[in-house]
């Protein structure tokens, strides 16, 4: 197979677009997507900081990189979730690859900072790991890229999380979640800080490929939370509708962005967001649900305890 | 030729070479969720893997909550 620019020798297939490409076409493909997506969705301008979210997996490296290339300013943000050997491991990779690219680097530990790690809380609380760390990740994200002066937060997720979150939302007519599924989020409260997420023109396959090509050393091990999630079994279904009737991910996902997303405006819970009484993040409720779930645990872990 | 396979890690005698595309079809793994790799090399679909060569098999799809970074 050759590459359909060059015609050198091709490493990769992309069917979606009923092409090949060669290593150094692929690697500049990758590239102008995410520039592409950055700029048709107002994400990101070379004055911003960006902070981006790292777990050390293929997604945000390649997202780093691709920043980084494309000239944008960027520091990268770690949480240390306490999760077995899994987040040791993942640390270790960030650590590894912002140092040889002399990239600055934050790292927040949940235990050190909060005294919980993420199965902890789950003990201490009612809500599934996954649900604890989710919330750790988004209000740990905001506060620091709030406190660092960060104008942006960017997250790797690719078009493969996205078009699987909205098959499940489509699944159970979470219409308030399907309001809110744009690609790029303005801060709507001072204590807000924009989000965006650049990766999702390319597939999860891509972003491996780019990982790949790139020499990057990113952490392969899956978090043992993430077995038997739903969104994987939401994944495996879109890959088989992909293989059979290639391009389907895509116009799934931006044909709802451009004609489905507006329908479901009117869902959206427009509740005054204030800040929260004991830590000042924005919230709709007194105390926000970050600290509400941290009050829960040491609590209940006081209990056990005495 | 020896295949090996991540997550759960296992490897795969399959006798004689054959292509990328029949490899995997022969394996029941999508495409459309893997890379395969022959050292550095990532292979498209028609690339022949002879007998005596190893290929990696490398899952792209990763899981966790959707609010996964
Ligand atoms: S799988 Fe769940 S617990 Fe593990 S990192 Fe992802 S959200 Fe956190
Ligand atoms: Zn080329
Ligand atoms: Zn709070």
């Amino acid at each position: 197979m050759k590459c359909r620019i060059c015609t050198e020798k091709a490493v990769i297939e992309t069917r979606r677009h009923n092409t090949a490409f060669c290593k150094e076409c692929f690697l500049t493909h990758v590239e102008r997507q995410v520039q592409k997506t950055i700029e048709s969705e107002k994400m990101l301008s070379k004055e911003d900081r960006v902070l981006v979210a790292v777990s050390g997996g293929k997604d945000s490296l390649t997202l780093w990189e691709v920043l980084h290339r494309l000239g944008y300013q960027t520091t990268g943000f770690h949480i240390v979730l306490g999760i077995g050997d899994y987040s040791p491991a993942a640390r270790e990779k960030v650590e590894a690859y912002a140092e040889k690219q002399g990239f600055p680097l934050i790292v927040t530990d949940l235990n050190e900072e909060y005294d919980f790690t993420v199965p902890e809380l789950a003990l201490n609380t009612p809500r599934v790991p996954c649900s604890a760390c989710g919330l750790s990740k988004r209000y740990l994200m905001n506060r620091t890229a709030l406190g660092g002066g960060f104008s942006v937060l960017a997250t790797g997720h690719n078009l493969d999380d996205v078009a699987s979150t909205l098959f499940g939302n489509l699944f159970h007519w979470h219409t308030e979640q399907l309001a809110r599924m744009e690609p790029s989020r303005q801060a709507t409260h001072p204590k807000l800080v924009k989000t965006c997420k650049p990766l999702i023109r390319l597939t999860e396959r891509e972003t491996l490929a780019y990982t790949l090509l790139r020499g990057i050393d990113y952490h392969e091990e899956e978090c043992p939370n993430a077995e038997g999630a739903t969104s994987l079994l939401y994944k495996d279904l879109l890959n088989q509708l992909e293989h059979a009737s290639p391009g389907v991910k895509q116009s799934f996902y931006f044909g709802f962005l451009k004609k489905g997303r507006s329908a479901f405006a009117a869902d959206v819970n427009g509740a005054d967001l204030r800040e929260c009484e004991v830590c000042g993040q924005a919230t709709t409720t007194e105390v926000c649900a970050f600290c509400r779930m941290m009050d829960q645990a040491h609590r209940t872990a006081s209990r056990r305890n005495s | 030729m020896k295949v090996i396979i991540r997550r759960p890690r296992r490897e795969v005698q399959m006798p004689g070479s054959r292509r990328v595309r029949d490899l995997l079809q022969e394996l029941q793994i999508n495409p459309e969720t893997v890379l395969v790799v022959r050292g550095e090399d990532l292979l498209t679909p028609d690339e022949v893997v002879k007998d005596e060569e190893t290929v990696e098999v490398v899952p792209a799809i990763s899981g966790g909550s959707t609010d996964e970074v």
